[in-house]
């Protein structure tokens, strides 16, 4: 199939099933920077905040040409104080604004942490309703390479504990437009954790998904590869890693379906539990310290779950034990087939 | 008049204190945004004419109150430049001006299209150096070699760094100090070994000049197990015990509160724990960008509130990334904030070593004798980017070349030429020793091992083998005796 050839050249791309496969291709910068212009023009009360957004055209370039197009009134370059300015983000929201606050890497929102759960996330509960805040806060999440351990937490499980937080993690660049459109569009305050090694990733996407109203619901997964044999559920950029797994594992005559959870909060447990009732075999993935479960489809389960995450240690800087501190596709292979039952007997390890 | 001339003013503790004012026709820093801003907004004075008497008035009477807090001295009521007229007076711009100040593209337009004097001092290093020098120099043979020796050392270091990142030998974020040196080098040579230092990601340079290994720092950012932190480190996080280098550290303002922490150990020893002797001051490394962060504020106040043995040395670069000081800051004369939580704040030229290292004297005493902190803004700048992935597009280039002209290290060098402490050969020396230092550093480190796997796992917890496993390898908890306590359970 064409969709496998595409596959073939560049491994971490989704399977999109339903879309033509002759399709146009978009890396996730384009994609979030689309989104954010296309959302910016259509609403005048959006507008970004952070650091090195405007004259530097964003610290990943991320918002290339928004200060050019918008001008310094809605595209702020702010000085280095999180707490500061994500705190003027949510006054802003709570008075009818729509700002969308970047955090040059989510590791800095712990500056402004207090704003995010104690203004943010907490305000609409506490006031009744009265105060809503429309606000998202994104950045890239999670390790990049070799930038150590102050750049490199995942903040997906920290954020997706809080209740009056919306939390989404895109995966390829349909999901980068349509999940931060549909972020800027809704009234709580969204969390929205990038990864800055997909940035520059290419992903082919429809002309729906090039339309301006294009949005994705906020709580539903994406079933990226459909299987029989094994469940694999991830986010951001471990779907890549799952999907490269799923084709080692074909070649062993393991059929696995990927899920790609798209939303930590709410999380699409719907989906997951229907797939795991096919499957009866879970394996979860994700890169920070290890977190969520799905119990619920327990009565399913032919094997227990397997929860892949990332070592329980800071992140370290040498190059080898960053290799080891967060999982790779041999890690999900070799989880699958233990869930499967075909265990490889386990060399000293690697 | 006499330059370095606050040696004359007698207690340094009242003075607000300006080194910038050398009453030379150049301006300093404190000049550099007024003259540039003068220019763009005689327009909006114009525009705002009745009301510059009036704001001209309350200006004056909030100088006359900040002279009065510390004891008059000749320098309070004047920081601004001396050539302002009535119309443009610097202070008010922050009010008249947009509240978006605009692009820096702007202000370097009209910086490099009109006459501004964009120089922070007067002259070059060494005319001054020559009319300060008076009877005795300010430093002896020995010491002018220890500072060029440790400057060098410090680029060197550096250009190494460099040619390897290009080489995709290292990884990751790489902040270079080259520019920065006369800091760095002027501060922690007065520092005894108990002194402790706290820096931000750019801490490579401070780490060599207290005295971390060249190959301990090399191992460290190459990712292996003979580094200073045995590769679980990297390049911004540089910690070494033995030297007292208590980091590295990725956010900025968050060193200056474990620097504050560590002063606040210094009076702790010595009042609670009758450490008699115990006077060991820290620094705290930072940036003009972490000057606008809450936790420096919090910090400036808790040192002076308690007098904490601490000098906070503030490495004003002019950018933060790709973001101008100016742009950021809504008062950018960043030694005025010193006074307002009550100590000194004190402005120098960082490009200048011997100057920095005059100061730094006054300030490290001044903490050593318990008369509390200091605040330094040393204006320097930085010859490479943020860092080595950043394409430093916004940077004039008329502003680099300006201050690659002021390269500290030649200035020093023609210091200790012209003034006969050294000669050409001596100097050529210490640039082939330090030559030959980076060099064994770059293959020692190139032949250690990579951390061994075990090492994952260890030093989450100061356990001696890490995650809670206690010295025979079960876990801590499965042991009676740690559990052991004086209740009934």
């Amino acid at each position: 199939m064409l969709g496998h050839s595409l596959l073939k050249i560049r491994p971490a791309i989704s399977v999109l099933r339903s879309y033509s496969s002759a399709a146009k291709q978009m890396t996730v910068r384009e994609a979030l920077n689309s989104a954010l212009d296309e959302e910016m023009s259509a609403d005048p009360k959006v507008f970004l905040m952070g650091e090195e957004v405007g004259e530097y055209q964003g610290a990943y370039k991320i918002s290339k040409g928004l200060l050019e197009k918008y001008g310094p009134d809605r595209v702020l370059d702010t000085p280095i104080t999180e707490a500061g300015f994500a705190g003027i983000g949510v006054g802003a929201a709570y008075y009818g604004l729509k700002p969308v606050v970047e955090f040059m890497t989510f590791n800095f929102s712990m500056q402004a942490i207090d704003h995010i759960i104690n203004s943010a996330a907490k305000s609409n509960y506490m006031s009744a309703g009265q105060m809503s805040v429309p606000i998202v806060f994104r950045g890239p999440n999670g390790a990049a390479a070799g930038v150590g351990a102050q750049h490199s937490q995942c903040y997906a499980s920290w954020y997706a504990s809080c209740p009056g937080l919306k939390v989404l993690s895109p995966y390829s660049s349909e999901d980068a437009r349509g999940l931060l459109k549909a972020a800027i569009r809704d009234p709580d305050p969204v969390v929205f954790l990038e990864n800055e090694l997909l940035y520059g990733e290419s992903f082919p996407v429809s002309d729906e998904v090039l339309d301006s109203s294009f949005c994705l619901p906020i709580g539903k997964a994406k079933i990226e590869r459909k299987g029989k044999d094994v469940t694999i559920t991830a986010f951001s950029k471990m779907v890549g890693y799952a999907l490269q797994a799923a084709e080692i594992l074909e070649k062993e005559g393991i059929d696995a379906e990927v899920i790609n959870l798209r939303s930590i909060r709410p999380l699409d447990r719907s989906t997951i539990n229907a797939s795991v009732r096919k499957t009866n075999r879970l394996i979860t993935v994700e890169e920070g310290f290890p977190q969520h479960v799905v119990e619920e489809s327990f009565a399913y389960l032919d094997a227990p779950v397997e929860r892949i995450a990332g070592a329980d240690v800071p992140m370290p800087y040498a190059a080898n034990l960053e290799r080891m501190a967060v999982p790779q596709v041999e890690d999900i292979v070799r989880a699958a087939k233990r869930a499967c039952y075909r265990v490889v007997p386990l060399a000293a390890a690697a | 008049m006499a330059t370095m001339n606050w040696r004359n003013l007698g207690a340094y503790a009242d003075c607000f204190l300006s080194l910038g004012d050398t009453g030379t026709q150049s301006g300093s820093l404190i000049d550099f945004p007024a003259t540039v801003l003068m220019a763009r907004n005689k327009k909006i004075s114009k525009r705002n004419n009745g009301d510059s008497d009036m704001r001209k008035k309350m200006v004056e009477t909030r100088e006359k109150k900040m002279g009065t807090a510390f004891s008059p001295s000749k320098f309070a009521a004047q920081p601004f430049p001396l050539n302002t007229t009535s119309q443009n007076n610097p202070l008010t711009i922050p009010t008249t001006a947009s509240p978006f100040l605009g692009s820096t593209r702007k202000l370097i337009r009209l910086s490099s299209s009109s006459n501004l004097n964009l120089r922070r001092r007067s002259g070059t290093v060494v005319k001054e150096n020559k009319s300060k020098s008076t009877p005795n120099l300010l430093i002896t043979k020995e010491e002018g070699l220890e500072l060029y020796e440790d400057m060098v050392l410090g680029r060197a270091f550096e250009d190494k760094c460099a040619k390897m990142y290009y080489e995709r030998k290292m990884l990751g974020f790489v902040h270079l100090y080259n520019g920065q040196e006369a800091v760095s080098t002027g501060f922690i040579r007065l520092l005894k070994q108990q002194d402790s230092i706290v820096c931000t990601y750019r801490d490579h340079v401070q780490a060599l000049s207290k005295g971390v290994s060249a190959r301990a720092v090399m191992s460290e950012l190459l990712g292996k197990a003979t580094g200073c932190c045995r590769g679980q480190g990297g390049s911004m996080h540089i910690f070494s015990r033995e030297h007292n280098m208590l980091g590295g550290f990725a956010f900025i303002g968050e060193g200056i509160p474990i620097a504050t922490g560590a002063a606040f150990t210094s009076k702790y020893k010595r009042e609670v724990l009758k450490e008699a002797d115990c006077g060991h001051v820290s620094l705290a490394f930072f940036g003009d960008g972490t000057c606008n962060n809450g936790q420096f504020y919090e910090c400036l106040n808790m040192a002076a509130l308690w007098k904490l043995p601490i000098v906070f040395v503030v490495e004003n670069n002019l950018w933060a990334i790709g973001m101008s000081h100016l742009r950021a800051t809504s008062v950018p004369q960043i030694y005025k904030k010193g006074p307002a939580f009550g100590m000194p704040g004190v402005h120098v030229d960082g490009m200048d070593v011997l100057k920095v290292r005059e100061v730094a004297k006054e300030a490290i005493g001044r903490a050593r004798r318990g008369e509390g902190p200091t605040l330094v803004e040393c204006e320097t700048y930085r010859f490479r980017g943020h860092s080595l992935a950043d394409p430093d597009k916004l940077r004039d280039p008329a502003e680099k070349a300006h201050y690659a002209a002021r390269d500290p290290i030649t200035a020093l060098k023609k210091y200790l030429i012209e003034n006969s402490l050294a000669n050409e050969a001596d100097l050529k020396a210490i640039d082939k020793k330090i030559d030959e230092v980076v060099e064994e550093a770059v293959e020692f480190a190139d032949e250690s091992p990579v951390p061994p796997q075990s090492q994952l796992h260890k030093h989450v917890f100061a356990d001696p083998k890490g995650s809670g496993i206690g010295p025979d390898g079960r876990y801590r908890c499965e042991d009676p005796k740690f559990t052991e306590g004086t209740a009934q359970v």
